[in-house]
């Protein structure tokens, strides 16, 4: 199932034994960087980098393939709907034409509109491994007491890592209660005309509900009788203190998030034009 | 006598959505080092008592609350629920429900971090306490993968952090397997034996409790304390009868055996019973009740050949299992949490399918059919009602499954009409299904599975969280339907259930079948008892110790003669 595809992997690398929160500022900064420039010389140097880190991490790729597929259909989509709403953006960012074969209309290829997307492409790219790193390599307990590091109050931070830790729960309520209703007779397969098949999963959403409401209920008493919410700080059984490789990691990702924005910017455009 | 630590005075509590008051005019104290039980049929307000005493209710379920109840002398409405929680530590009663944490330290430091205590220490602390509950060898391990009883262990390492005093368990037994439940209460008694703590259990079972000496039992009907005294005396009395809770099962022997119960007689324990001015009366009553017929072969209705399943690639939860059902039986799958019992059900139903091996209805092969077409020979009944209810009004829940079966109109409303009636709802079928008890709700959700006319049906814990009362209710009515030639299958950690029902039971342990007859043979059977984390029964033990030479028929006839004047009951 998806969520289990994007839950921690357990394996000793570098990458592992950096701090959740270490990981949490890095995927920041670079996720930044990625999305502020076009320049693609510094997307490919991001890039480069985003591959190395993803190898060292040891992590395998058919562990994120399920994860990686979907995100990479997703660009496809994305990549064709900017062609088709606007074929003509590479032409008016870089300001030349080279038309390399017509279609019909507005619409023809130019090398202008490739480039562009191809930078678009690239962005992604950039962000991907850090993204898939920082959700793969941090462990869940850790996950909250990270975002508590960075600022985030701890109350939230439990709250994303309490949803997020009952996906597989919520997950195996919805099999019971769909084969459930499936031995009623409530169909929720393609053999069901579409609108019966909404309503049929309505059906099932209204149990499901019910349920997690009780394991709502169940969690936050636990949680209260056990002084959540006392003080307005708490410490972390389970946080990594942050050790030299911790700040190496963050001084020099700091180092390169300013670089790229420097390169990007200094000659006041965001792209790259090797046109002119 | 020491300390009292729990004091209520004139206590009385209403919840705000309600109008009468659950709790009244309580009037109870709890001493330090004390163990007291309190029981009490579902709806009693045994767990709003509890509720009071951990700070949930006025804190978290907001009432109006008249009189005072103090806790180390401190009025518990002056305080908030964090400084109570420095007082009593809750266990409660789903372990898995309860964990915060997602490794066995982590969730019992849980309330050490937010105590801002130094992770240093707070380190040091877990491993002190780990040492204590026995699980300081599994620290880092996933709670996902403990046992039942250790997950017990860690929730209550997870209260015990905090150097509570007091120690209340609502109702530990509740999801547990037998022989589970059993080293829990032992558990719970060597803690409050070591570190002198004051332990508060509350439960309905109450026979399974007393398997360790408790000082006090406090029973609970409607709202009040209708006995506050030592188990001894309790047994004697015929406060559990008058309040819906089920005696010891030996207690019930020597009472139609015409034995005065005594607190001389110390009935509290079957170990510590006096059976010696009993052993005539038991022995004449066995002599004078009638013998048990074997029950006629029919055909089989439903088999399984050899079937094997894992829920993954080289895993295997079923192991080749082979058995057969015959029409109108009642059979309990009985076994260890996790030996694959309900994946057994769950197959039958078609919900997983098997990976070799092959199932009949009747004799016709049914193992690649759907779900669906399943449905209308087999039914099952989960084990959660809120799990199946989708519908807001009971005659639309009901109908729902032949309205997707494309059943004329008029048929559905006679055969809908027909099942309540049958079900004993159908003064209640304009009703929306969110005025209804937890027992009533498993009424609907059987009678929407009954209505498409199966010929099995499977139930997965179908007296879980209920009362004596609501027990017998729900049994009493699957009987009848078996009557009527219904086949029932039942999955079930209730010892009591499996011999009083069900004639036959399968025996499950690492998902094979060790053992497949019937169900006084398998609770008599001490190295099965063992094998699959079940439970002797104490009329098995009451019978050796009054000395009857054919102790398995003593059961049998107590059971047949059990149900006889539970019949009688109005």
């Amino acid at each position: 199932m998806a969520v289990e595809m994007l839950s921690y992997i357990e394996k000793n690398s570098p990458v592992h034994r950096l701090s959740g929160a270490t990981k949490l500022i890095v995927f920041l900064l670079w996720s930044s960087a990625a999305m502020l420039t076009y320049d693609t010389r510094v997307l490919l140097f991001l890039f480069v980098i985003s591959i190395t880190i993803f190898w060292l991490s040891k992590v395998a790729l058919r562990d994120v393939a399920f994860v990686l597929i979907f995100i990479l259909i997703f660009l496809l989509l994305n990549n064709i709907a900017i062609y088709l709403f606007s074929p003509q953006e590479g032409v008016s960012i870089y300001g030349t034409s080279h038309v390399l074969f017509e279609i019909a209309g507005r619409y023809n290829v130019t090398l202008e509109q490739l480039f562009y997307q191809f930078n678009i492409t690239l962005k992604y790219f950039v962000v991907i491994p850090a993204a898939l790193l920082f959700i793969v390599t941090t462990h869940p307990s850790e996950f909250a007491a990270s975002l508590n590091r960075i600022g985030v109050s701890y109350k939230i931070a439990y709250a994303v890592s309490l949803a997020l830790r009952y996906i597989p729960d919520i997950q195996r309520d919805f099999r019971t209660i769909s084969q459930a209703q499936q031995a009623r007779g409530i169909d929720l397969s393609r053999n069901e005309k579409f609108f019966t098949r909404i309503k049929n999963a309505i059906s099932i959403i209204l149990p499901l509900i019910l349920s997690s409401l009780d394991r709502i209920e169940v969690i936050s008493n636990a949680m209260e009788l056990r002084g959540f919410g006392k003080k307005k700080k708490r410490t972390w059984y389970s946080a990594k203190p942050f050790r030299r490789s911790d700040y190496i990691t963050i001084f020099v990702s700091v180092i390169i998030f300013i670089l790229s924005v420097i390169i990007t910017f200094y000659d006041g455009s965001r792209f790259y034009n090797p046109f002119l | 006598m020491s300390r009292p630590i729990i004091r209520f005075k004139d206590f009385t509590f209403k919840y705000r959505s309600q109008k009468e008051p659950t709790l009244k005019n309580i009037n109870l104290t709890i001493h330090e080092g004390e163990k007291v039980l309190i029981v009490g049929p579902s709806g009693s307000g045994k767990s709003t008592l509890a509720h009071c005493i951990n700070g949930l209710v006025p804190f978290a379920y907001e009432g109006d609350i008249t009189g005072s109840l103090t806790i180390n002398n401190e009025e518990t409405k002056e305080l908030d629920i964090f400084s109570i929680s420095k007082y009593v530590g809750t266990v409660l009663q789903d372990p898995d429900g309860q964990f915060i944490g997602l490794s066995v330290g982590e969730d019992i430091a849980f309330s050490l971090e937010n105590d801002c205590v130094e992770q240093q220490e707070m380190k040091e602390q877990v491993v002190d306490i780990s040492k204590l509950i026995d699980m300081e060898n599994k620290l880092h391990a996933s709670l996902h993968e403990l046992s039942g009883g250790q997950k017990q262990r860690v929730s209550l390492g997870g209260v015990m952090v905090d150097d509570v005093d007091i120690l209340l368990f609502d109702e530990p037994l509740a999801n547990l397997d037998p022989a589970t439940g059993k080293h829990a209460i032992e558990l719970i008694h060597d803690i409050q034996q070591q570190m002198n703590k004051t332990v508060i259990i509350i439960e309905h079972r109450l026979e399974d409790v007393l398997h360790c000496p408790v000082d006090r039992v406090i029973v609970i009907n409607d709202g009040e304390i209708v006995s506050d005294t030592t188990p001894d005396e309790l047994l004697s009395s015929t406060v559990l009868e008058s309040s819906n809770i089920r005696e010891p099962l030996y207690v019930k022997a020597l009472k139609y055996a015409g034995c005065q119960i005594t607190p001389e007689l110390r009935p509290s324990h079957i170990d510590t019973l006096k059976i010696d001015q009993c052993k005539e009366k038991v022995l004449a009553w066995y002599e004078s009740s009638e013998q048990q017929k074997p029950i006629k072969k029919t055909a089989p209705i439903l088999s399984m050949e050899n079937v094997s399943f894992g829920y993954r690639d080289g895993e295997s939860t079923i192991k080749n299992v082979s058995f057969s059902i015959d029409q109108g039986e009642i059979v309990s799958i009985v076994g260890k949490n996790g030996a694959g019992k309900s994946t057994l059900a769950k197959l039958i139903c078609g919900f997983e399918k098997v990976d070799t091996g092959k199932i009949y209805y009747h004799d016709q092969e049914i193992t690649n059919d759907t779900i669906h077409d399943r449905a209308e020979k087999i039914g099952i009944v989960m084990q959660n009602p809120n799990h199946m209810i989708s519908k807001h009004m009971i005659f639309d829940e009901v109908s729902l499954g032949l309205v997707t079966r494309g059943v004329p109109e008029a048929e559905i409303k006679q055969r809908v009409e027909d099942t309540l009636k049958i079900c004993g709802l159908y003064p209640f079928r304009n009703w929306p299904i969110s005025a209804l008890s937890f027992g009533q709700k498993k009424r609907v959700t059987i009678a929407s599975i009954l209505v498409l006319e199966p010929e099995v049906i499977i139930l997965d814990e179908p007296t879980a969280g209920q009362d004596f009362k609501h027990y017998t209710e729900i049994m009493e009515f699957l009987l009848e339907l078996n009557k009527r030639g219904i086949t029932i299958l039942m999955v079930t950690h209730d010892m009591h259930l499996m011999l009083e029902y069900t004639p036959r039971a399968i025996v499950i342990a690492d998902g094979q079948i060790i053992a497949d007859r019937s169900a006084v043979e398998v609770l008599t059977d001490h190295e099965l008892v063992e094998q699959a984390n079940l439970k002797e029964t104490s009329l098995f033990t009451l019978a050796l110790r009054a000395g009857i030479d054919e102790p398995i028929e003593f059961v049998n006839r107590f059971i047949a003669y059990d149900r006889e004047v539970r019949k009688i009951w109005p």
